[in-house]
């Protein structure tokens, strides 16, 4: 059938585009055709905002002439009347890999592969910016036509593989054509993304951070190599300097990705033009806050099927949501300013495009502005929005011809033209037969009902308002029905076909079951009537409004700073104050504002506290919740890394902490190598986003590692450096020598006068060494992971080697050893309360460690490195009063104000003192006794948990997945698709972990 | 500043036997003990103020009030005044002794090759002389059931106290029960085939419990024959069919859990016990009517999903015993051998959140015994009973207060110095010299 639309398209207009003007011909005469093609009658879609109602549209050789009311039609015309159907400009979609050789895996070795694969380029295989989708690029006729019906007619086409990938290239969906017609641009964006190229099993990145670590160096490197700094050849670079004037488009797939990237983009002065994920309406006051354009896919997730109610407890509230709110992210997007094209990427179908498309505008999306987003935004982004996007004289002739408004689901797109060629997807000549029958045959009369949309017809047969099965084929003009008549068998037909004319009823031949010729008739009783009407009483879809963040326990309102009194509680003051029993704590503009007897409340919110205890919020200096990535791994040295830039607002385990009474925590990188990445120290500010939760001005802070993990001795391989605690200390002696002789290169350029600069190159900046150099400079601080007694003193010798001190020591099992030495150097030892017997250097871990430490005069902290311990902190503390014999006054230091002191925040937080931050817990009994429970936890003020909110929320949530799994149910009947349920997989991070990202 | 003086000098005063590397196991009672003035905590429910509780050749020969006991006719009292004296703390489906050090794969003895494997012994691999072992008795854990891991069916569990020489001398009931995992209704995707990462319904469900099934009709099948060959594993399972061996069965779903109790019906097998009962709350009333313990999850984990109520891990065991479930603490789980010493932590948290302090008590001695059906010998302070029992300062389910100074092991006064106190008052010691 297609063939034939494609040979009956190729008869009638012969726009056979496959000769340019000035290629040799050898197959006979020259065929160059100068005729135009009118369309009169149309109501033309001229751009989102410009509606021509009964105009004409005239093409020729695949441009737009003209177009208007009052078009002149020159004679050598072939004239189509259009009759009040309607004329849309073809869709652009800028994001897709059309006609792009799939990259062929690479084969992973036994050991990891630390270089590059290849020569003369970055060192880095992730990093491809050379990459040209010309250059694998073929056409490909059936994904062509999937786009061309859902009213795509140029997409723009990249390599999609790598970090940075490259440039793309604008293809025509002119399937008449060749590649001389069809390929507008060969150069049209740089693509980038947070995935390694799977073509490269180069170890590094291995995480998030270390992609966007890269992603900048790149950048650095090439201001560098341009400036001629380099003495040898990189062609990658020369290729992403090449490319700079280029838009860049970058993938990010989600919300908090494209909060990442754009945070590159403003350190680097560069716009991005950001592919979404379909999830930006959760956070999108943020993404406006980028102003940064976005191409929107519109994969809408398919209900779950929530017949069985076991398995329907597995799925979360988040996904469930999910489905019920994804539908409004284009009009969310839109309703905040958000300037964002659309794409069919991500659709594992594209005949859902269209529908989906349909659905985003009855979801609140302008149809202008999804018109828009489809035509005039994308080609304005890539620069080509004068010969795109729009139907005005001298673009190309890309249109669509419809039945109607685009947007209403009884319309139908007839034909896809794309550069004067056309692609024909519903005939438009063809007569609607649809409507209700008598239909006679051979003496019997049945009931004929035909119905359906024109492309797909449905037919329904009744005899005594008994159904016959039956069947109905309509094409290019000829109708096709088979029916089993009443008491045959099932195999036994009636065959029945007729050509339509101009008269309403049906009429032709036939073959009854006995093989007999026959004569038919069909009177049309009643004319086909849309449904769109009976549809216009349907209520506006049901979406259930967003929590912060949009989840369980989210909340509905963030909480606001508010001025309480805590009237008559036992403080725990973690100061020389000590314990004060009776006492108020008043709290104002989110700092303690007062401690007394007896406390004026003012306007404040009094708390009655009387027979419960008041505490500072619980700091773990060791955490690695709330991140989406913990370990770069990929190289022994990862300075150049920053959880920062993973933070994850939408961790539960940040709930959960705040149930037991955690305030700040320190991020903290992996142990994989001996130089980790820097930390993220946050305060759990449930709600936010991870920009608000990091501290401001916070401490700088890196993790460094000892031992079994960075030698790789229960996992890896055997090939990295280093493999022993000999060659741990040579790698740190190493990285800190470098970074002595880089500082003073710099430090050198640096004093150098303005002239001197212009003639000198200045040196090339190193992210890692950078970070390396802080260090000795004593702005950045060590936190460091650390066993065996012979490790802890080596890095303490190292660091007074090059002028340092380490500032913490985690872990420190074996602290207890050397615990004179540490105080000593003047390092802080942030340890378990009990672990131990999990590794072969945690033989000797004793839980009377922190108490050893503490009695010679160390800083003492008790961290978790644990979603689950951290959550109890104050009973790991209560610990050291059993093991070491700790007064409990001491014991509640070491999860208060000894972090803060570690982290260099005991100015701001960690104890109860004026002027500090209202970080508070209220406790239903002693801090440190098994059965206290965290009533209230406050940060600056704000109370982000309530034992007995959390318990009303957690009620509320499961109405909400009781009026959503209705909703599914719902939706089921009506015969949509549903998927199986499934269910997340949580990541629960350690120092150990190696995950990519979540 | 005093504490750390006392200490010291008890440090100092420790001195000579501080070289050896693993506690020698105490000798078999000689004389009679009473201990008096002390709260004694049954492990019934029952709390005695000012007790005095009396044993001798390793029975208890005395519970009650201190004023009932004749002090006169014990050999040794001990005034033990202002304390607190408990039975002994049971830890249910442990691992002790079967991994020393958990990534050093040589000693490691936790699974065997095979997915119905009934007739795999962990008491064989139990090794009496670990170091982790002995760190259980400072904390009043004086017993286990040590039990194999993975597979459909893992094994054979015995249950041992934890002052022995080696493992036959540690057995105080051996082979008491088989362990199974119940297959799970969702599965891990496979994201390497391109399903992405997450879990999803597990479509050999059916087939799993099939598997399982059939095994079960064999053994019965193969217990009315001649038995001829041998079938280590058919001969291994029989104990669940007549009562003489329980059934302990790892399942955390509801659905699971329903299957599975009809599943134990219909093919007899006589007293089944649910480890880790995650939705077990759901069908507390099922469990209670059939009579099916509940062994909950250590409370210290994380909730299963994002949505699941943040306090359910505490909470559970409070829902199941208000339901009258018989309900213990289970301690399995991450760095679980460690970790099987913070037993009394664990039932200290429900108590937190529901659950009656006393109760929480005889979750951990009364109650597990029940569950491991040695009750009749052990688990409670009650006349006739081993004298497996310790002294606390105060409440030993609270990390404050719990610590022992004294506790017996069928009346055997054992060690509570370990490899860490001993390193505790070698490196105190050294800088007290300094």
């Amino acid at each position: 059938m297609k063939l034939k639309f494609f040979l009956l398209a190729w008869l009638c207009f012969g726009l056979s585009l496959h000769s340019q003007e000035y290629f040799p011909k050898n197959d006979g005469v020259s065929n160059q055709k100068n005729n135009h093609t009118a369309f009169t009658g149309a109501t033309i879609h001229v751009s989102p905002n410009e509606i021509i109602e009964n105009g004409t549209l005239l093409i020729r050789n695949g441009k737009v002439i003209a177009v208007g009311t009052g078009v002149n039609i020159p004679e050598n015309t072939i004239s189509i009347a259009l009759d009040g159907k309607h004329i849309y400009p073809s869709f652009i979609d800028l994001y897709s890999d059309f006609g792009i050789e799939k990259p062929k895996r690479a084969q992973r070795g036994n050991n990891p592969q630390y270089d590059a694969s290849r020569e003369g380029y970055y060192w880095n295989d992730h990093i491809l910016p050379d990459q040209k989708a010309v250059e694998s690029f073929a056409y490909d006729k059936k994904q062509a036509e999937d786009y061309l019906k859902a009213g795509f007619g140029v997409l723009n086409t990249h390599k999609s593989d790598g970090i940075m990938r490259g440039t793309s290239m604008l293809v025509a969906l002119n399937n008449q054509g060749d590649n001389n017609d069809r390929i507008l641009h060969q150069n049209v964006a740089q693509h980038m993304s947070l995935s390694r190229s799977v073509a490269s099993s180069q170890s590094y990145p291995s995480s998030l951070m270390g992609t966007m670590a890269l992603i900048r160096q790149v950048y650095h490197d090439a201001q560098w190599y341009e400036k001629g700094g380099a003495d040898q050849t990189d062609l990658a670079l020369e290729a992403f300097n090449a490319n700079r004037s280029l838009p860049v488009i970058f993938e990010a797939d989600d919300k908090l990705n494209a909060l990442r990237a754009d945070k590159i983009a403003d350190e680097f002065g560069v716009n991005f033009i950001l592919k979404g994920g379909g999830n930006e309406f959760e956070r999108a006051d943020a993404i406006a806050a980028t102003k940064a354009a976005y191409i929107i896919p519109l994969d809408f997730p398919e209900a779950f099927d929530v017949a069985d109610p076991y398995q329907t407890n597995r799925i979360s509230l988040a996904d469930m949501k999910m489905w019920n709110q994804a539908p409004q992210n284009p009009a969310v997007l839109a309703s905040k300013g958000v300037e964002f094209s659309l794409t069919a990427a991500d659709l594992q179908k594209k005949s859902n495009f269209l529908p989906n498309l349909r659905k985003a505008v009855d979801y609140g999306l302008a149809k202008e502005q999804a018109l828009a987003a489809l035509t005039s935004v994308p080609a304005n982004l890539i620069g080509m929005d004068h010969m795109l996007g729009m139907l005005k004289a001298g673009y190309q002739a890309n249109f669509l011809i419809t039945s109607g408004d685009i947007f209403d689901k009884n319309s139908t797109i007839y034909e896809n033209w794309v550069q004067g060629s056309k692609y024909t997807i519903t005939n438009m000549d063809a007569k609607d037969i649809r409507g209700d029958y008598k239909l006679s045959v051979a003496g019997n009369t049945y009931d004929l009902k035909i119905s359906g949309t024109p492309e797909k017809l449905k037919s329904e047969i009744t005899k005594d308002s008994v159904k016959i099965a039956s069947k109905l084929n309509y094409e290019n003009g000829w109708v096709n029905l088979f029916f089993t008549p009443v008491g045959e068998g099932a195999t036994q037909f009636v065959r029945l076909n007729a050509k339509t004319g101009a008269d309403t009823n049906l009429s032709g031949t036939g073959v009854l079951t006995d093989g007999n010729a026959v004569n038919w008739t069909a009177t049309l009783e009643k004319p086909f009537e849309s449904e769109a009407k009976k549809e216009e009483n349907e209520e506006a879809p049901k979406v259930l409004p967003l929590s912060f963040p949009n989840m369980a326990y989210g909340f509905s309102e963030k909480p606001q700073q508010q001025d309480v009194l805590f009237r008559n509680a036992t403080v725990w003051t973690s100061e020389d104050a000590g314990i004060l029993e009776n006492t108020d704590v008043l709290v104002k503009n989110g700092k303690i504002a007062a401690i007394g007897q007896n406390l004026n409340a003012g306007n404040a919110t009094v708390i009655d506290a009387t027979g419960k205890h008041l505490t500072a919020g619980i700091i773990d200096e060791h955490s690695h919740i709330a991140a989406a990535s913990i370990n770069e791994g990929g190289h022994n040295s990862s300075a150049e890394v920053t959880i920062e830039d993973v933070v994850d607002p939408e961790d539960i385990d940040i709930y959960r902490n705040l149930s037991g009474g955690v305030t700040t925590i320190q991020i903290l990188h992996g142990s994989a190598n001996p130089i980790g990445g820097r930390s993220a120290l946050i305060k759990l500010k449930w709600g936010e986003d991870a920009e608000s939760m990091i501290l401001d001005n916070s401490p700088k802070f890196i993790k460094f590692a000892l031992g079994e993990n960075v030698k790789q001795s229960n996992w890896g391989s055997t090939v990295r450096f280093p493999q022993s605690r000999m060659g741990v200390e040579q790698v740190f002696t190493d990285y800190f020598q470098r970074a002595k002789e880089y500082d003073q290169k710099w430090k050198a350029y640096n004093a150098l006068s303005k002239r001197q600069k212009e003639r000198t190159t200045a040196p090339r900046y190193d992210e890692e060494m950078e970070t390396l150099a802080e260090i000795l400079n004593g702005e950045r601080f060590i936190s460091c992971h650390s066993y065996v007694q012979s490790e802890i003193n080596m890095l303490m010798k190292v660091a007074e080697r090059f002028g340092f001190r380490v500032n913490t020591f985690t872990h420190i099992l074996e602290g207890y050893k050397v615990a004179d030495k540490m105080a000593e150097h003047g390092v802080g030892g942030s340890t378990f309360s009990d672990w131990w017997a999990y590794k072969y250097e945690v033989n000797d871990a004793i839980p009377y460690n922190a108490a050893i430490m503490h009695n010679q005069g160390v800083t003492v902290a008790i961290n978790s490195d644990d979603a689950e311990m951290s959550r109890r902190l104050n009973q790991e503390a209560a610990k050291t009063v059993k093991y070491g014999g700790m007064s409990e006054e001491e014991a509640w230091k070491f999860v208060t104000i000894n972090p803060a002191k570690l982290l260099h925040l005991d100015d701001r937080t960690g104890s109860i003192r004026k002027g500090k931050d209202a970080d508070l817990v209220l406790w239903s009994d002693h801090p440190m006794s098994i059965y206290a429970i965290a009533e209230k936890t406050m940060i600056e003020g704000v109370v982000y948990y309530d034992y007995e909110q959390m318990q009303a929320t957690h009620k509320k949530n499961q109405e909400e997945r009781n009026a959503l799994i209705n909703m599914m149910l719902d939706a089921k009947n009506k015969g949509m698709k549903t998927r199986a349920p499934e269910m997340k997989e949580k990541m629960h991070l350690h120092c150990d972990s190696e995950i990519y990202q979540k | 500043m005093l504490r750390i003086k006392h200490i010291i000098a008890a440090l100092l005063f420790a001195g000579t036997w501080m070289a050896q590397a693993q506690q020698t196991p105490a000798p078999a009672q000689e004389g009679s003990v009473l201990i008096t003035g002390a709260t004694a905590h049954v492990g019934n429910g029952q709390v005695i103020e000012n007790s005095a509780v009396g044993f001798e050749n390793g029975k208890i020969t005395y519970i009650g009030p201190a004023s009932g006991a004749e002090a006169a006719a014990f050999d040794e009292v001990i005034n033990a005044g202002g304390k607190h004296v408990y039975p002994g703390f049971i830890a249910l489906n442990s691992t002790l002794g079967l991994v020393e050090i958990d990534a050093v794969r040589a000693s490691n003895d936790i699974e065997e090759i095979g997915n119905i494997i009934p007739h795999i012994r962990a008491l064989i691999a139990y090794n009496a002389e670990s170091k982790v072992v002995e760190s259980m008795r400072p904390n009043g854990v004086l017993t286990a059931q040590i039990t194999p891991r993975e597979g459909r069916i893992s094994g054979t569990s015995s249950v041992v106290q934890l002052d022995a020489w080696n493992w036959e001398d540690a057995a105080i009931k051996t082979d008491d029960a088989i362990h199974m995992n119940w297959p799970e209704s969702f599965v891990r995707k496979r994201w390497w085939m391109g399903e992405g990462r997450g879990f999803k319904p597990n479509d050999q469900y059916t087939e799993q419990l099939d598997e399982v099934a059939s095994f079960f009709r064999e053994a019965k099948a193969y217990a009315k024959g001649q038995q001829e060959p041998r079938n280590l594993a058919l001969e291994a399972i029989q104990g669940i069919f007549d009562g003489s061996k329980k059934l302990f069965v790892n399942v955390n779903g509801q659905k699971e859990i329903a299957d599975m109790v009809s599943f134990m019906e219909e093919h007899g097998v006589e007293s089944p016990v649910i480890v880790g009962g995650h939705q077990a709350d759901a069908m507390a009333e099922l469990l209670a009517e059939k009579n099916i313990p509940v062994i909950v999850s250590r409370p210290h984990r994380l909730p299963s999903t994002d949505d699941t109520q943040i306090k359910k891990p505490f909470m559970l065991a409070s829902a199941l015993i208000s339901k009258g479930v018989l309900t213990g603490i289970d301690v399995s789980g991450q760095m679980e051998r460690m970790n099987t010493r913070n037993l009394p932590f664990y039932a200290g948290s429900v108590a937190a959140y529901g659950v009656d302090k006393e109760k929480a008590v005889q979750m951990i001695t009364g109650d597990a015994a029940k569950i491991l059906g040695i009750e009749d010998f052990t688990g409670t302070l009650e006349t006739g009973k081993d004298a497996t029992l310790f002294i606390a300062e105060g409440d030993a389910l609270d990390m404050r207060t719990n610590q022992l100074s004294k506790a017996y092991i069928q009346g055997r006064d054992i060690s509570l110095e370990t490899h860490q106190t001993e390193l505790w008052k070698r490196y105190s010691g050294k800088y007290a010299e300094e």
